[in-house]
């Protein structure tokens, strides 16, 4: 990081350029190549297991284990046709489905029960709001795993083990603090003049909400929508505690099943599962990493 | 930050509780402010069902159990507090999986926030071109708690895998970090330190703030890069510092889908990968011994709060606030 003040000074000169020429590779363009060469290095280091991952899916499973290089010596893409029939007699595509149906509804019931908490946290004035939001802060900090045990026993009692609701339920009551803390946040940089306006026009709280603030903190709800989307599709541990027959699984459990039972036997299967189960995720992230970015961002520094 | 806004909440309530009001409308103001009231619990109503049945209700019960021995089919037995005098005297797996756990917090939380911070400043060096890196960065973060990614991280370290292949062009051979008991752990502080782009995105939206004027008049008087990141970077992104430090010391103590996946559930090689929340998932759900993963689940919440407290204790002598930028 030498230099890096001069730098800063330089890049508001530009008419600095007109007044006396310079050598094309001036100091400015020889830091800045650097700069670039050092990124695009990191990036590769931070990148390659990705593109290992890849590679590998393309490898017969007798390479793994011979050529661990990167390209496989005879490309095949016999992981993938092996990959369909799926494992413990369930198709991946059922897989899929489960996760996707999982991660929608989660999703779903993210952001509506987290918007209401918000639009309540930082709207309404009522006895007790100020204890509740402290005491929903203090959940962001709370260890999930205080919880499973006697969450676990609970969904055990209600009978619910073996079904999703023990993994839906808790998203359709808001308990995923992060999200209702970014939505107040965001409610809270949006002009109070705006929903008061429709207040004295006689519009109640639930109108309030509806037209006036849902379509505002838009980018709040795609942000939060996003995440939910990618953490439920990732989860491991609710899934592992509470879905029992394969025909249920999702993802990451039917994932586990293949990393137990191969030892080498049948690692290509396991690599090209392993690599469509993130090809949904990375999607995402190709078309949302905006929002991603700025999510995450904004977290940090308001409040 | 985070109690700062606790505190706000507080401010706008109170003032907002004598709003003056015209002669008509006082009349109905005890029935609006009982309206108030209805919509504020209305809409409030789900997360007060999730945060007592699904957090303080289970939190008080798990109290209750740490007290007790429970296998889930008899009814629970009050035991007093042998669950944590077994935890703390004679549980040699416990001591372990304490052992390995903090030495995952305390040596990765700080090589990885170290990393986010370095990239961040480099990132900040320029605009242009740096959101592409930017992205790059941050997408382990998202998918680094993967299954997948923890399948992907022990094809890597394997023997003869690619990165003993890489160590093996300088002469270094290894011969696989899964089942080596001195490499396990750094292998996973790998994969953590892999996932330093949240943080980084933090640090550098910081960064952004900080006016450059500060350095410009740094410049001025001399001051070296050093001098300049001492009295100028670290103080103006003290208050990011201490979000990212809270947020990433809380999140490490509860790794648990890649040790699991790393070592098939076991935790081995000789309990190496067998981090805290592995060890209680295992005492609660192999062993049925809810009373006593409990107790470890209190120990937990207690090492986190006091965490909690002492970093915003002190965080009153290092953290600066920039009261108008909030």
């Amino acid at each position: 990081m030498t230099g890096r003040g001069d730098v800063w000074v330089k890049h508001d000169s530009d008419q600095e350029r007109v007044v006396q020429p310079r050598p094309y590779w001036n100091r400015k363009r020889v830091t800045t190549l650097i700069w670039f060469v050092a990124l695009a290095i990191l990036t590769a280091i931070v990148i390659y297991p990705l593109i290992w991952l890849l590679f590998a899916t393309f490898k017969p499973s007798s390479e793994f284990g011979q050529n661990q290089g990167l390209i496989p010596d005879q490309p095949t893409i016999d992981n993938y046709i092996k990959v369909m029939d799926g494992i413990a007699g369930v198709p991946m595509w059922r897989f899929f489905a489960n996760s996707a149906i999982i991660a929608i509804a989660a999703t779903v019931g993210t952001v509506l029960s987290s918007a209401m908490a918000a639009y309540a946290f930082a709207r309404i004035r009522f006895k007790g709001v100020g204890i509740f939001f402290t005491a929903m802060i203090g959940t962001l900090l709370l260890p999930f795993h205080v919880v499973i045990i006697p969450q676990y026993i609970m969904f055990n009692k209600l009978d619910m083990i073996d079904t999703y609701w023990p993994l839906l339920l808790p998203k359709f009551l808001a308990t995923e603090a992060f999200f209702v803390f970014l939505m107040v946040q965001f409610m809270r940089g949006i002009p109070r003049e705006m929903d008061e306006a429709a207040r004295v026009d006689g519009a109640g709280h639930v109108r309030t909400f509806g037209s006036i603030m849902l379509p505002l903190i838009q980018p709040a709800l795609v942000t939060s929508a996003i995440f939910s989307f990618i953490w439920t599709w990732n989860d491991f541990l609710a899934p592992l505690m509470y879905i029992t027959s394969p025909e249920k699984y999702p993802l990451p459990i039917a994932l586990r099943l293949y990393n137990d039972q191969t030892s080498t036997s049948d690692y290509g299967a396991t690599v090209a599962a392993s690599f469509l189960a993130l090809v949904p995720i990375l999607l995402f992230f190709l078309v949302f990493q905006r929002f991603l970015v700025a999510g995450v961002a904004t977290q940090g520094l308001k409040g | 930050m985070v109690t700062s806004t606790a505190h706000r909440v507080d401010e706008d309530t109170r003032q907002k509780a004598p709003a003056p009001h015209h002669a008509e409308v006082a009349v109905s103001q005890k029935q609006r402010h009982w309206r108030e009231s209805l919509a504020g619990y209305g809409f409030l109503a789900p997360w007060l069902v999730g945060f007592f049945g699904l957090t303080l209700g289970p939190m008080l019960y798990s109290l209750y159990l740490s007290f007790t021995r429970y296998n889930l089919f008899q009814p629970p037995q009050w035991i007093g507090f042998d669950n944590y005098i077994r935890l703390f005297t004679d549980d040699p797996n416990f001591t372990q999986s304490v052992k390995i756990t903090l030495i995952y917090v305390l040596v990765g939380t700080p090589i990885k926030l170290a990393a986010a911070l370095g990239v961040a400043m480099l990132l900040n060096y320029r605009d242009r071109g740096a959101g592409f890196f930017r992205s790059s960065f941050y997408a382990p973060s998202l998918i680094g708690a993967s299954v997948s990614v923890a399948i992907v991280w022990r094809a890597m370290f394997s023997a003869d895998g690619p990165v003993d292949n890489t160590l093996s062009i300088f002469g270094i051979t290894i011969g696989g970090w899964v089942g080596n008991v001195a490499l396990v752990v750094p292998m996973m502080i790998l994969l953590a330190v892999w996932q330093f782009g949240a943080p980084m995105v933090i640090f550098l939206a910081g960064l952004k703030q900080v006016p450059r004027e500060l350095y410009e008049a740094a410049d001025m008087d001399g001051a070296g890069p050093v001098k300049k990141f001492r009295s100028i970077t670290l103080p103006m992104l003290s208050s990011v510092v201490f979000f990212n430090l809270l947020l990433e010391l809380i999140g490490a103590f509860q790794v648990f889908s890649s040790a699991y996946i790393i070592s098939n559930g076991t935790g081995g090689p000789a309990g190496m990968t067998n981090f805290y929340t592995l060890y209680l998932y295992k005492r609660a759900f192999s062993d049925g011994q809810m009373g006593y993963a409990s107790a470890m689940a209190w120990v937990l919440l207690i090492v986190v709060a006091i965490i909690a407290f002492v970093l915003f204790r002190t965080s009153k002598s290092w953290v600066h606030y920039q009261g108008e930028n909030r």
